[in-house]
């Protein structure tokens, strides 16, 4: 009787049992639809920061370059770069493998002192390198040296080219932690346990299409060339070249030292108080947890994540709070427009609980009716945001971002992971999308349950407060 | 069966204050056939509710069995509607959605009856009733009569031992309100029913056994004229 009521009565008013299912529906769609997007943000800037950090990387510890320090080692200038002559005029070359402009470095002996400190689990060393290669031409008959670029006319005009791409030095151990995970290797192999100071290097895969590289191919590091043994499958933020730690510090001259140390943490909610203790063992380094280089994340995924997170959040508390209301003031009408049934009941000898347990049902009903129609919207509607995957691009804040002195100062929080070349933003392009995850479909039923139970329970409230006598008056 | 001392009844429409009634003393034994009389809006319906515990008085008793019905709680207003009380309505009041057979189970909901008997006690009183083929109808599917009927199985269903007709025939005609009336006297007779039936129609009150007409919320008992007794 209870289930046969509420459904004939739910198809006898159909177009409003519709129209409050589909408000209903419309807000838990925006609360699927919104958390997954919002999921997918969240995704996308862990992306990000695993780009930087390396997958597994809790915190880096880094030190960045002060006014009076040397900074990154110097180019050279043009006066040190091999040169040849041919037809009078000067051909310059130079290959040279530096650390970032406003990034400076840590003795290697570091790694240990941090990786013996409770709460890590594993520390890795590694050197966050450039590569920056120039190679010109000056025409003979030029008075003005290495500066001078002018050129008398009838010459031949000077010319000049600057190369770069990233190169990351990273430790091999089984235990070690970085930017780069044997399972990103997907050609070739990864680095074995004999490969400590060797001639090798892995290529992320977008720069060996780009150089024409395969496994087996020669890549020139530092003047030197290195054997490409495998290729990785890394974010666009990632270094383009992985070299052995030790071969690193070789071609850069900068043996026993290292720029960052990438660390683990044994729990993530030790993670702030590990950084705390490292930042007491090593009190010149800055220390950078992924929840700080979050707080840099700008460009159009910080955009979105303020979107789906402010904007997003409040249209849907907003469309479900409108879909509630509109629900519990239908269910009032309905119930009013039953008064002689409801007071029939009564007269029946139906107890007054009987009566409200019968709206709160139809109630209910109505809101698991919703409740699925709006998984199903929301669900679509998540499964077409990660169809089209729509790119967007992270900015990862500058050195510069609390300048001690503008242009010149360094002092102060330096960039996780070092920064990239020439000290400048780094941009790292996600791709957004929205998955679903378990625990939203629940609250999704949650909310409908709790629709349907405040549609009926306005309707059970004006059903409670009905006299039968007045119902049942009859006029005539 | 019912005792009422010096009922009263009143309330509001609006800024009015309506006195339904006034005073009204009336006694109602065991088996009676009782009409109550008088032009609309006078205070038969009034009267209706109070001894079906629909309804409670400003001041007076209603006794029941010796209990006061204005003292009782809802729950315990609600177990003798549900047991001792049967309502039928001018409007018929029957659940649009619900089938015939549906309706009259609604009777047996509060009851001890179990669900599955339910099923079967609806479609035998049905049938007493010759609506047995019915059963599975709407009531926008039935006759104003037959609507009448599916009430008054729905009324008897629990056997009750009171029956409160308010204006039964009120939306019939002729044919089908002596129809219905014949069929309330037959039930009366056959169950040992207290019968209440509250009417505007003196053809319908000219069946019972002892008369009350109200006036001005005041009752007094006539005699009415040309009662033919049902033969059991």
């Amino acid at each position: 009787m209870y289930f046969t009521y509420i459904r004939r009565e739910l198809r006898r008013r159909l177009k409003q049992s519709l129209v409050i299912a589909f408000g209903l529906a419309i807000g838990i769609a925006l609360v699927i639809t919104v958390s997954s997007a919002s999921a997918g943000v969240k995704s996308a800037q862990r992306q990000v920061l695993h780009s930087l950090y390396g997958v597994g990387t809790d915190m880096t510890v880094t030190k960045s370059a002060t006014r009076n320090q040397a900074g990154p080692q110097r180019f050279g200038g043009f006066g040190a770069a091999p040169r040849s002559q041919s037809g009078g005029a000067r051909h310059l070359s130079r290959n040279v493998l530096h650390t970032s402009f406003g990034s400076s470095t840590l003795p290697a002996s570091d790694v240990a002192k941090v990786g013996s400190l409770s709460g890590v689990a594993a520390a890795s060393g590694g050197l966050v390198l450039t590569n920056t290669s120039f190679s010109g031409v000056i025409p003979s008959g030029n008075s003005r040296g290495s500066g001078g670029f002018g050129a008398p006319s009838g010459t031949t005009r000077p010319s000049f080219s600057l190369d770069s791409f990233t190169v990351d030095g990273i430790e091999i151990g089984e235990n070690a932690v970085g930017p780069l995970t044997r399972s990103q290797v997907t050609s070739g192999s990864y680095f074995s346990a004999d490969d400590s100071s060797a001639k090798v290097a892995i290529v992320s895969k977008t720069y060996a299409r780009q150089h024409s590289l395969k496994v087996g191919s020669k890549v020139v590091v530092a003047g030197e060339k290195l054997d490409v043994v495998g290729l990785a499958n890394v974010s666009s933020g990632a270094a383009e070249v992985y070299v052995p730690l030790a071969t690193a510090q070789k071609l850069a001259n900068l043996e026993g030292k290292i720029t960052t140390v990438f660390v683990s943490v044994s729990s993530a909610s030790k993670v702030s108080s590990v950084a705390s203790k490292v930042k007491a063992a090593l009190p010149s380094a800055t220390v950078s947890t992924s929840a700080d280089l979050a707080k840099r994340v700008s460009g159009a995924l910080s955009s979105a994540s303020s979107l789906t997170d402010s904007l997003g959040r409040w249209l849907s508390i907003a469309a479900l709070a409108v879909a509630f209301l509109v629900a519990g003031l239908l269910m009032v009408a309905a119930v009013s427009r039953r008064v002689r049934e409801f007071g029939t009941l009564k007269a029946l000898g139906w107890r007054t609980r009987r009566v409200v347990a019968q709206v709160v049902g139809e109630g209910l009903a109505l809101g698991l009716l919703g409740g699925l129609a709006g998984i199903v919207l929301g669900v679509a509607a998540a499964a077409a945001i990660s169809a089209a995957a729509p790119s967007l691009t992270a900015t990862v804040g500058s050195t510069f971002a609390t300048g001690g002195g503008g242009f010149g100062g360094f002092g102060g929080n330096g960039p996780a992971g070092g920064a990239r070349p020439f000290g400048g933003a780094q941009d790292v392009l996600v791709h957004l999308t929205a998955p679903l995850q378990a625990h939203t479909i629940l609250i999704a039923l949650l909310l409908a349950v709790a629709g349907g139970l405040v549609a009926g329970g306005f309707g059970a409230w004006r059903a409670a407060r009905l006299r039968p006598a007045d119902a049942l008056r009859s006029v005539g | 069966m019912y005792e009422l001392t010096d009922v009263r009844k009143s309330f509001r429409r609006g800024e009015a204050t309506v006195q339904a009634l006034d005073g009204v003393d009336l006694t109602i034994d065991k088996g009676d056939f009782l009409a109550v009389q008088g032009p609309t809006g006078q205070g038969k319906s009034t009267l209706l509710l109070l001894l079906g515990g629909l309804d409670r008085p400003s001041s007076g008793s209603v006794g029941f069995e010796g209990r006061d019905l204005a003292k009782l709680s809802e729950a315990e207003l609600a177990g003798l509607r549900a047991s001792e009380f049967g309502f039928v309505f001018q409007t018929f009041n029957l659940i649009p959605t619900l089938t015939a057979q549906e309706n009259v189970e609604t009777a047996l909901v509060p009851t001890s009856v179990p669900v599955h008997e339910r099923h079967d006690l609806a479609l035998a009183m049905l049938d007493e009733l010759g609506l047995a083929d019915r059963a599975t109808h709407l009531p926008s599917e039935l006759s104003g009569g037959q609507q009448q009927r599916v009430a008054i199985a729905r009324a008897l269903v629990k056997k009750p031992r009171v029956l409160l007709a308010d204006e039964p025939t009120g939306n019939l005609d002729e044919k089908m309100r002596d129809e219905i009336i014949g069929l309330l006297e037959q039930l009366w007779v056959e169950r040992g029913l207290t019968l209440v039936v509250v009417t505007h129609d003196s053809a319908v009150a000219r069946r019972a056994t002892r008369l009350a007409v109200i006036e001005n919320g005041r009752i007094r008992e006539s005699e009415p004229s040309g009662q033919v007794p049902v033969s059991s």
